[in-house]
Parts: C-alpha cells; structure tokens; sequence
C-alpha cells in the first residue's frame, strides 16, 4: 500500500521527485540499463561510411524481426514497402540513439541519487520516453491486447509472464504519475 | 573504453536527431530555409497532400497520447484530447497534414515518443 505514495509527484518549485525503495531502484536501473541495450544500433562496423554514421544514415536499415524493436522502430509507409526502408534508412539510427540517450539519462540521474530522486522537466521528460519505450517492449512480450489484462493480471505465480506483467503494471502507475506531473496545465 | 566510445557518439547523435526531428516544432518552422520557398511549393502546401496518421496501441495511455499531441504539435488539450479519444475509439486519426518532408519529421517524432505513427498520401 506504500506506492499510493510513491511514483512521481511535482514539487511547489516545479521539479519533480521520484521516490523509490532499494528494490524498486535496482529494478528500474535494470530494465533501464536493457533498454539502452535494446534500442542500440548494432556495435560500430568499421566498413560503415563514417559520413552516413556522423549523419545518421544507417546503410542496410530493415525492418526488424524482433516484434517489439519493430514496435519501436515501425514501419512509416504500412503499403509501401521501398518507402518504408528509405525513411528507415535516414531516421531509425537517429532514433535509436535519441532512445538510448534519453534511458542514459534516465540511469544517470537514478545512479546519481538514493530513494529520493529529483529531476529537473528535460531529466523527467526523458524518464517518460524511456518508460514508453520499456513498456511497449514488454507489453509486446507479454502480448497485451486491449481486452487480455485481467486474464494476464490473474495467472498463476509460476507462469514466466506473471512477474513480467506485475512490472509492466507498475511501470503503468509511475507513468500515469509522471504524466500528471508533465502535462501542460 | 567501449562505452566511453558509445557515450559519446550518443552525444552526438542526439544533437544530429534532435536537429532533424527536433521537438521544438516552432524553430524547425521558422528557419530562414522556410521563408523563401517558390510560389510552387507553396501551391502545394496549401492543399495538404500527405497526412501523419497515429493508430490505436493497446499499451500507450491515453493521458500520454494526449500530453504527446499537446507536447508536439502544440494542440490546445481540447483538439489533443479529440484526437486521442479518436485514436482510442476508431482505431486511428489523422493528426497533421502537409508536405511529405513535414510528415516524414512528424512520423519520425511519434515514433520517438513510442506511437505508433504512419504517413500516406491524402487521395
């Protein structure tokens, strides 16, 4: 019953604190730590023309077999397919690194503090990106649909995506509290 | 020393991005490079021809559809909340309409806020 007090709240000077127990943070520094992983382009090739990577052209950009990077990264042209892998092409490496820069700034500022962490607008505006982020990537795990959420809320403890959806469930309560906390008023 | 190297091209990469698909709509809008286009491309303009479309997503809340629309696009909430409530009851809306340049960036930006964003020709 703690969390009714936890997630995000704003601050009479216009911050905005996170409180967190040890558990909570470990947890967040880890599935931070696996988005900035996930969403990363693949290591540096050397071959790569050093032009199209300073200007975030990714050479052989394709759609990606993972369903939840293509959650992340979809295609921008459904009938189109040439289309679509030319916009991937100049956008999804800007993407990714746009991605994992804001997750970086996410741990940072988790790494930087104890149970109480405060951020400034850009700091939390960038925790809500990383939260989209990890929540599409597991709500694609968990493969939620509109009308499966009391069924996945209710399996049995030693089903594999019982821990899985309680996070995402979580994830859904501290985002709810930072969008409170964001939205222009 | 392998994530000194990724550090800083994130760094990088994050300012080339944040120019190109840039949040900040207005500065992206008012370039000088805006100000001077030739009649025919503003002929063009003027009848919308490529639209941004957003679908429904069954893990994006609707509070953080609405912010992202208010965030972006600067829409009053009222139109952002319209737009939102479309997307969650008809499966989809059209959010922007014009050049197909603006439309790649507005994509571009709802897939840098996890939306799930499309863009077509307006036939």
């Amino acid at each position: 019953m703690s969390e009714v007090v936890r997630g995000f709240t704003r601050t009479l000077t216009g911050r905005i604190v996170l409180r967190v127990d040890i558990v909570e943070k470990g947890l967040l520094a880890t599935l931070l730590e696996q988005l900035i992983e996930f969403v990363s382009p693949e290591s540096a090739d050397s071959d790569a023309d050093p032009l199209a990577a300073i200007v975030g052209i990714a050479e052989d950009a394709q759609r990606p077999e993972d369903p939840a990077l293509a959650r992340l990264f979809p295609d921008a042209y459904p009938d189109d397919p040439e289309a679509s892998a030319d916009f991937r092409r100049y956008t999804e490496r800007g993407l990714r690194e746009a991605k994992a820069a804001a997750a970086t700034t996410a741990l940072n500022s988790l790494e930087e503090s104890g149970e109480k962490i405060t951020l400034t607008v850009d700091q939390a505006q960038a925790w809500l990106g990383a939260l989209a982020d990890i929540r599409l990537a597991l709500g694609s795990r968990l493969e939620i649909t509109e009308d499966n959420h009391e069924e996945l809320a209710n399996l049995p403890d030693e089903d594999p995506r019982s821990g899985m959806f309680h996070l995402y469930d979580w994830l859904t309560y501290l985002t709810e509290t930072l969008v409170r906390c964001l939205m222009p008023r | 020393m392998k994530s000194k190297t990724l550090m800083s091209s994130v760094t990088l990469m994050n300012s080339v991005s944040t120019t190109r698909f840039g949040h900040d709509r207005s500065v992206l809008m008012t370039a000088p490079v805006e100000l001077d286009r030739p009649e025919a491309e503003e002929v063009v303009a003027t009848q919308r021809p490529w639209i941004t479309i957003v679908w429904n997503d069954p893990v994006n809340l609707m509070n953080y559809v609405t912010y992202v629309f208010m965030t972006y696009f600067s829409y009053p909430r009222e139109k952002a909340e319209q737009l939102m409530m479309q997307v969650h009851q008809e499966g989809r809306a059209v959010v922007s309409s014009g050049r197909r340049e603006e439309m790649e960036r507005d994509v571009a930006a709802m897939h840098s806020y996890g939306l799930w964003a499309t863009l077509m020709r307006d036939d």
